[in-house]
């Protein structure tokens, strides 16, 4: 998949309603926001406030119950389906609690898989490339295993491996750390940390978005975050010096 | 949580039924012609990720299904078409033994049964799977990973599925066919080899070949495509997957029995 940078927005939501997919109700109203490259964002919201509607939304994979969402530049309502998965290979989507594993599938191969579709090649091409990855996210040791044998902090990480597998230019990451040992907690804090210095071995600068349900373990750095409360949208901060949390 | 919904009259019911029969009849309809366009159009993209899929499909449904069918294809030969043929010999019929052959296993019981043992075995699996895929978000991650669900997941399941009904079909009518004869020879039946091949080959037209690849192939696509659609096509929660599953078996069900009665209609024509 092509990875070209640009220095547009990444993403762009303007008068957006977000809804559920299940029960369909409109959960969030009114986000407007503009995240550009090499941002770090974090957004907070309370457990059901729409979070996770939120990332999948911004991410083209639901359609706003209201306004435009642009991708890069492009609004995703104006996209084919073939742009709009093209545009999808641009931003790395790491979904919560275990990730959503393919789970007859190994590690290595739920890694390997968007990069065998999207370069028409056998597991065998990639190996190298996949174990690479594996290596850098401490999984090279589980890589034959089946990805629901492992516990979920594992399986969270192999979300990240599998997201970061087809460089992405923007990575969309819906509450990495809940629920994972303290240990875990840190590794993710930091890793993401060094991503969005583009001082990783995966090179440039990340866009990061994280939702979170607690500020405080994602302050330091600059950052820039925003909160969903009672279905609405506030951007609370430029900066974590801007930021009083409690 | 299902709501049984009030109704003020019979006619109520049935044309709120109805609406819900073509709302699925459509849904059905756009997802076999998404299908066809998708497996038309990427053809060439990641070949050696989906075409691997098909074949792991028709493993699935036809080779792993074989033993299954030729034990049933032997049983229904000893027992209907060895007695069939003992009867027809009571009456000094022995001319329409082929006819009869021809008409009840190559048009009728041999697609038919190798449909619902696909169906039994495979379509059932196919709902379970592909519902809990989408209850558990596996399908938005394909998709966030730009994979096309519908030609990684559906495109495979309806060719292979095709592929392995016809395949199965071939199989067992001519495992019937064999025990068939066995049946009639360990009866001491006069019906030699030659004359009961000879007859059979007689009563075969070209037609047959033509209209049982069609057939066969119509069976399997009908049932990936409702298995399909009744996992996928819907957003489920994990406890809907087993009504999900029993839906689908009673839509492929009378679907292929309809599906079956057209051809016949097609038979008597040409």
């Amino acid at each position: 998949m092509e990875n070209s940078q640009s220095n547009g927005p990444v993403l762009e939501a303007v008068g957006v309603g977000i809804s559920s997919a299940l029960p369909r109700r409109v959960k969030i109203i009114g986000v407007d926001w503009t995240v550009r490259p090499g941002e770090f964002w974090v957004v907070g919201g309370a457990n059901g406030s729409g979070k996770t509607d939120l990332l999948m939304t911004v991410a083209g994979l639901h359609r706003a119950a209201a306004g435009t969402v642009r991708l890069f530049g492009r609004a995703v309502t104006e996209m084919t389906e073939a742009e709009i998965s093209r545009q999808r290979g641009r931003l790395g989507f790491v979904f919560k609690g275990g990730g959503r594993m393919f789970t007859d599938l190994t590690v290595a191969e739920n890694v390997a898989l968007a990069l065998c579709y999207h370069r028409n090649c056998a597991l065998e091409q990639v190996r190298e490339e996949v174990h690479e990855l594996l290596e850098r996210i401490e999984l090279a040791p589980f890589a034959l295993q089946t990805a629901q044998t492992l516990g979920s902090d594992w399986q969270q990480r192999v979300g990240l491996a599998r997201a970061l597998a087809l460089k992405p230019e923007a990575l969309l990451l819906d509450e990495p750390g809940a629920g994972l040992e303290a240990r875990h907690r840190q590794w993710w804090k930091d890793y993401l940390t060094r991503l969005a210095g583009g001082n990783s071995s995966e090179g440039s600068r990340l866009t990061i978005i994280v939702t979170t349900n607690e500020f405080a373990p994602w302050r330091g750095g600059n950052r820039r975050y925003a909160l969903i409360e009672h279905g609405h949208w506030r951007v609370l901060a430029e900066s974590a010096k801007d930021l009083e949390i409690e | 949580m299902r709501r049984n919904r009030a109704y003020r009259t019979y006619s109520d019911y049935v044309g709120s039924r109805l609406l819900g029969l073509l709302e699925n009849l459509r849904g059905m309809g756009a997802l076999l012609l998404i299908t066809a366009t998708v497996a038309v159009t990427k053809f060439k993209t990641a070949k050696q990720v989906v075409h691997p899929l098909v074949r792991q499909q028709m493993r699935r449904a036809g080779f792993q299904l074989l033993p299954m069918v030729c034990f049933l294809a032997f049983a229904l030969g000893m027992v209907v078409i060895g007695q069939t043929v003992m009867i027809l010999n009571r009456f000094g019929a022995q001319n329409y033994i082929g006819t009869v052959m021809v008409t009840v296993v190559v048009r009728e019981l041999g697609p038919i049964l190798a449909a619902m043992l696909v169906l039994a075995r495979v379509g059932t699996a196919n709902v379970v799977e592909l519902g809990t895929a989408r209850a558990c978000g596996e399908v938005e991650a394909l998709e966030a990973l730009g994979i096309d669900p519908i030609h990684y997941l559906v495109v495979p399941r309806v060719a292979g599925m095709a592929l392995a009904i016809y395949s199965l079909t071939v199989y067992f009518i001519l495992f019937a066919l064999l025990s068939g004869f066995l049946f009639t020879f360990l009866e001491g039946i006069p019906l030699l080899p030659g004359q009961y091949f000879q007859q059979l080959a007689d009563s075969l037209i070209w037609q047959d070949f033509v209209l049982l690849a069609l057939k066969t192939i119509c069976f399997g696509t009908f049932i990936a495509i409702v298995t399909c659609f009744e996992g996928l096509a819907q957003p489920l929660a994990l406890e809907g997957v087993s009504r999900a599953t029993g839906k689908a078996v009673a839509k492929c069900v009378v679907g292929v029995v309809l599906l079956d009665a057209l051809f016949i209609i097609v038979y008597l024509v040409v």
